[in-house]
């Protein structure tokens, strides 16, 4: 980036112009700004191609049921009768639940990483943040199905018997383990959160250890205690970020697929008794319908699948322009 | 992270005025580092008195008393005692403040073991169901042609599996790294009015449902343009799930760049693209390598973006355009998920799994190594050859 400047009259001190800054920019650069300039718009693009394609394989279900995709809860394809007023709450709520446990840990994860953690510690921690992140979701799918789910029923049953009176935990199904297997509740808990917490707890470590130094250093100093630093300082600056990684959180959440499948039987009714067996999601139906599908249930699949991409994606640009906000002007830390 | 506990020194033992005290104004040579001690007898006491009183507790009432069973609720019921018992013990002898600050500390230290109980306790878990399976030889050298649902263990393996996993992450890494940086360089190094939408939209993408990317791929090169099923597609799709996550850490690595040294690279008279490439590239590229390794990390254990394209074959297949070509993540799938109906098959899903957690492992170990060195820090062997070329000059 070659700059030329071309200085005012020296003879006129008093005649105070501000100088003309000619920048011109060299072939090689223009070439290499362009270049770089389509590999992002590559990015908008594929984005832009996913909805495409969703929405052209979609149209075949949309002309068969047209709105009542919105408000049929069975999945009959032959007889027209399929929509996803049952599947796609569920999954909703699947997320919740795991976001329930995940918000709770991952913030206080990313607090005890930036805050109280001795440097080596840090780093360790950190590292297996990022290894969370990176275990494969059927690695946890295997060890929820197999070591979680039937310790977890002893829970469960305890949960429906004691606190049954909060509608949630309810389960009108009969006194036995089997009433509480591939249930909402155990997907939820367990197997979707923690594909939920590395998503958490990296992005608000990131934010709580760019809050200021100086304001850290004045809470010490009129006397309060480290907890007490964190609430008056740490928390309130790191609020937006916390709001935006806990909805990156949430669009990550609707969007896991195997542990999901691995665990729930599913069910076509919306049942919001989180503890009774049964349960599904838009992405339980894809991974496990698509193959045997004919061309007019892949067409409802994808339409489906289009509304949660849909879904997804507005919900994580909303967190993203709120983590981006948050991050605005400060570093971000490598690690 | 200088100033520790600035609590009320008095109540929490710590000794922070002694060093003040005890050095003469004016005598340098006396001065002594201030310790500031954050560990006394009483709070450790207290902590252990709690673990160890609640544990009694719990295990008399839920295991004696009441009719509760169920490991998970036990230990549940353990933690909420602990605490309670935590900040009774501590209430004792210290002010309100001060019992807060100690809770609040143990609980989000308890959040973080957690979290390390976890990790570890799934790959753990993973490694020993999957030890009967991995002991044979076998399982690593054929795969899975000449073997049915009953098929002894020492009959069939996986390595078609790893064939195909190797494969689809390598065409995935040709495919999503070059773009990836690319984005990366662009929204650090070139910006302006686009590289706010496209930051958004990769942040975004990186929370995208996996099974998308997927279906993205069977709509795109399966349905519209005739595709078969094949490692190839598969690969597809996992560029499409690697892309977003790369460059988002690519990004943050370049912007920790110092802007001194791409001035100083202007100052000499270069380009902008010669002072990304000579420079700012060089300068990250223990960060990037990092951030390309940890996305193949990620890539090699998706099995819902290939679980609709890669399709699924008992065989070896080394061609990756042509044919079904099943990878480690979609075998767990296929014979756990899918046709877990024999005890074999669930053996061999679990050695899978344990091919796939050494796999990850063993790339998470590599961008450890890699990612070590601060920007423009370098390595032994770059320190060697800069002073041999200083010594020749």
């Amino acid at each position: 980036m070659a700059v030329a400047v071309t200085p005012g009259p020296p003879s006129a001190p008093s005649d105070d112009r501000p100088r003309t800054i000619v920048t011109s920019v060299s072939g090689g650069d223009r070439i290499f700004r362009f270049v770089m300039r389509m590999a992002g718009l590559a990015v908008l693009v594929i984005t832009g191609l996913i909805l495409v394609f969703l929405v052209l394989r979609s149209l075949t279900a949309f002309r068969a049921v047209g709105f009542h995709f919105f408000t049929t809860s069975t999945w009959f394809i032959n007889t027209n009768q399929f929509g996803i007023a049952a599947i796609l709450p569920l999954g909703v709520l699947v997320a919740v639940i795991a976001l329930i446990i995940a918000f709770p840990v991952g913030v206080a994860t990313a607090l005890f990483i930036a805050e109280y953690a001795p440097p080596r510690l840090r780093r360790t921690l950190i590292a297996v943040i990022d290894l969370m992140a990176a275990i494969p979701s059927i690695i946890v799918a295997l060890f929820a199905l197999y070591f979680v789910m039937p310790r977890i029923l002893g829970t469960a049953a305890w949960l429906s018997h004691h606190l049954g009176f909060i509608p949630f935990f309810h389960n009108r199904l009969p006194n036995a383990p089997a009433s509480y297997v591939a249930s909402t509740f155990i997907a939820g808990v367990f197997g979707v959160s923690v594909m939920v917490i590395p998503i958490i707890t990296s992005l608000c470590r990131q934010v709580f250890s760019q809050a200021p130094q100086g304001e850290r250093e004045a809470a010490y100093a009129l006397g309060s205690t480290k907890w007490g630093m964190i609430r008056t300082v740490v928390l309130p600056y790191g609020r937006a970020g916390v709001i935006g990684a806990s909805m990156l959180g949430l669009g990550r959440a609707l969007g896991e697929t195997i542990v999901v499948s691995f665990i729930l039987t599913p069910i076509y009714f919306f049942n919001w008794h989180v503890l009774e067996s049964g349960g599904n999601s838009v992405t339980y139906m894809i991974a496990n319908r698509v193959l045997d599908a004919g061309s007019k249930e892949i067409s409802a699949l994808f339409a489906a699948g289009l509304i949660l991409f849909a879904m997804t994606l507005v919900i994580n640009t909303i967190a993203a322009i709120i983590i981006n906000r948050s991050r605005s002007g400060a570093t971000a830390s490598a690690d | 992270m200088v100033t520790q506990k600035a609590g009320p020194a008095t109540t929490t033992g710590t000794t922070a005025t002694e060093g003040a005290t005890t050095a003469p104004a004016g005598a340098l040579a006396a001065e002594s580092k201030v310790r500031i001690v954050r560990i006394s007898l009483a709070g450790t006491a207290t902590l252990w008195g709690a673990v160890v009183g609640a544990l009694a507790l719990v295990w008399v009432l839920y295991e004696r008393v009441l009719p509760f069973s169920g490991v998970l609720g036990f230990w549940l019921c353990w933690y909420v005692v602990f605490l309670v018992f935590y900040a009774w013990m501590a209430r004792m002898q210290w002010d309100r403040r001060d019992v807060i600050n100690r809770v609040t500390t143990v609980a989000l230290a308890a959040a973080g073991a957690v979290v390390l109980l976890v990790v570890f306790g799934t790959d753990l878990y993973t490694l020993v169901r999957g030890a009967a399976s991995v002991v044979h030889p076998n399982f690593w050298t054929q795969s899975l042609a000449f073997a049915g649902p009953d098929s002894p263990l020492s009959v069939g393996g996986v390595s078609h599996a790893i064939v195909g996993t190797l494969e689809q992450i390598a065409i995935a890494t040709m495919l999503a790294v070059p773009l990836a940086v690319a984005t990366a360089v662009f929204l650090s190094e070139v910006g302006g009015a686009l590289a706010r939408p496209v930051r958004i939209i990769v942040e975004a993408m990186t929370a995208l449902p996996d099974i998308i990317a997927g279906l993205f791929v069977y709509a795109l090169f399966i349905l519209t343009l005739g595709m078969q099923k094949s490692g190839l597609a598969a690969a597809l799709a996992l560029t499409v799930t690697m892309l977003p996550i790369i460059a988002r850490a690519s990004e943050i690595v370049l912007r920790l760049v110092p802007g001194t040294l791409r001035e100083a690279s202007y100052a000499l008279g270069s380009s902008q693209w010669r002072t990304v490439w000579n420079v700012v590239l060089p300068t990250a590229r223990s960060g990037l390598a990092t951030a390309v390794v940890l996305g193949m990390a990620r890539g090699i254990g998706e099995t819902a973006p290939v679980l609709i394209v890669a399709g699924m074959t008992k065989e070896f297949n080394f061609n990756p355009t042509s044919g079904p070509q099943i990878s480690l993540p979609l075998f767990i799938w296929n014979y756990v998920h899918i046709e877990g109906v024999t005890p074999q098959y669930i053996a061999r899903g679990f050695g899978a799994g344990v091919a796939l957690v050494l796999v990850v492992l063993g790339l998470f170990t590599l961008a450890r190594k890699l990612g070590g060195a601060a920007p423009g820090e370098l390595t032994k062997r770059q320190r060697r050859q800069l002073a041999r070329q200083g010594a020749r000059a």
